[in-house]
């Protein structure tokens, strides 16, 4: 039977993550590899890297970070973050990335996923959808952190780029996001029910009830989370154990 | 010195397969080889086949190696141990039906078709870690622990080998139905799940692998 997905995702910038990490036992709790090692120890389905480097000349450091742990890490690794041509998806799945998420560049150019999915195979396109609810029912592309609209309905845009050729969304609530107050369920529902690829959900784990309600509520194939592990909040063990004890098929160690 | 010969030609990320394969060589004195040269292949002792995308893509990708595809015919036939990956072992089959009739080794007496879970919540690609049912025992599971309660394979695909000669089958996935998770025939083995990918499972089946002598 086909388990449910817990992905830890790290912010990465210039090589290093954004605020570290808060693990026993870690050497450097800022290497990108080293939590990346641990997390694989601990049993994560997944990893995602995000890239939020934001000067041109470091933009490479992150081949190497994923060219590191994919010698490490016998798991998916997911990189996003500044994922603009195909040139770009090439480098990341040639350094040892399993998927990369387009963002921005899906919003400003729909044809890109396309261009993406035929070339590398629709099991490497994730597309990412940053969503704020504009009404009752009504979710908008949101793009820079959530700072600037698009004008864009986000339910009809991941049924057009999983037509075009994306594998997975991952839907990241910009309203719950940081706030711990769960996944903005009624948008996950909205998506999961009109698409056939799988869903991550994103944005607002606090508890782990929530990734309970992501899964069982939301539908979503996977689940998403950064601080409640980074920062020993909860392991991955943990989680895994409280979802499985709700009836949730999970992968246990 | 013995070596594995890992084929390139141009489909996805044959980094990690590297290091896995390297990783469970490790203490071996097993040289692992990232590969387009047909010469290589012939010398290596063993021979994996990766591929992800699309069937025929990785068809056109193969056949464009010059050489590479009548080697991998001939070395085939002469008994070498071969190991297919994902759609590596897809094309093992004798057609891939995926937007296009496209011809596959024909090793493998079998159609790549789209899965059709039963249950159509279902999500299409199969994308994640699934549980292995043994339908028939083989030599790569020794040691391997199987079933509901036994160890995880990472799955991505929308496709699947429906086979015409069920004895071939060696592991099943259960998503919504059977799906084929690895099948085998003589000196020639393939997984639909990535052993790269899977962590214990995967490194298990890449070291069985290597001391096989089908």
């Amino acid at each position: 039977m086909l388990k449910a997905r817990i992905i830890p995702c790290l912010d990465v910038k210039d090589g290093r993550v954004v605020k570290g990490v808060n693990f026993v036992n870690l050497r450097d709790a800022g290497d990108p590899v080293e939590i990346a090692k641990a997390y694989d120890k601990a049993g994560a389905d997944e990893l995602c890297f995000l890239d939020i480097t934001a000067t041109h000349e470091n933009r490479g450091i992150i081949f190497d970070v994923v060219r590191r742990t994919a010698e490490a890490c016998f798991m998916p690794l997911t990189v996003g973050g500044g994922v603009r041509t195909t040139d770009d998806i090439r480098k990341l799945l040639l350094a040892g990335a399993d998927k990369v998420s387009i963002n921005t560049a899906a919003v400003k150019n729909r044809d890109f996923v396309r261009q993406g999915a035929e070339k590398f195979g629709s099991q490497c396109i994730v597309v990412a959808i940053d969503a704020k609810q504009v009404a009752e029912g009504q979710w908008q592309i949101f793009t820079h952190g959530g700072r600037e609209p698009t004008g864009i309905d986000a339910i009809a845009f991941a049924g057009e780029v999983v037509a075009l050729g994306a594998g997975e969304l991952l839907v990241t609530s910009m309203d719950r996001d940081g706030t711990g107050t769960g996944f903005d369920i009624a948008l996950m529902r909205a998506i999961t029910d009109k698409v056939r690829v799988p869903v991550i959900a994103s944005g607002g784990v606090g508890t782990l009830d929530h990734l309970v309600e992501g899964v069982r509520d939301g539908h979503a194939s996977a689940v998403l989370a950064a601080s409640i592990f980074h920062f020993g909040q909860f392991t991955i063990s943990q989680a895994k154990n409280h979802m499985a004890e709700r009836g949730i098929p999970m992968r246990l160690a | 010195m013995t070596s594995v010969a890992i084929i390139d030609y141009g489909s996805g990320n044959l980094h990690s397969a590297a290091k896995a394969f390297e990783r469970a060589a490790r203490g071996s004195d097993t040289q692992i080889l990232v590969t387009s040269d047909p010469d290589k292949v012939r010398q290596a002792e063993r021979i994996v086949l990766p591929g992800v995308g699309a069937f025929r893509d990785c068809h056109d990708g193969l056949k464009a190696v010059p050489g590479m595809w009548q080697t991998l015919e001939d070395e085939a036939r002469r008994g070498k141990p071969l190991f297919g990956i994902c759609v590596g072992m897809q094309l093992m089959a004798a057609r891939g039906l995926e937007h296009v009739e496209t011809k596959g080794f024909g090793w493998i007496d079998g159609d790549v078709k789209v899965i059709e879970p039963a249950d159509s919540t279902l999500k299409i690609p199969h994308m994640g870690w699934n549980t292995l049912d043994l339908a028939k025992p083989h030599r790569l599971f020794d040691g391997i622990a199987l079933g509901a309660d036994g160890l995880h394979a990472y799955f991505v695909h929308s496709y699947h080998m429906a086979l015409k000669d069920e004895a071939l089958l060696i592991a099943t996935a259960d998503y919504g139905g059977k799906v084929t998770a690895f099948v085998a025939r003589d000196n020639i083995a393939g997984s639909q799940f990535h052993p790269e990918k899977s962590q214990a499972l995967g490194l298990a089946l890449i070291a069985n692998f290597l001391e096989w002598r089908p």
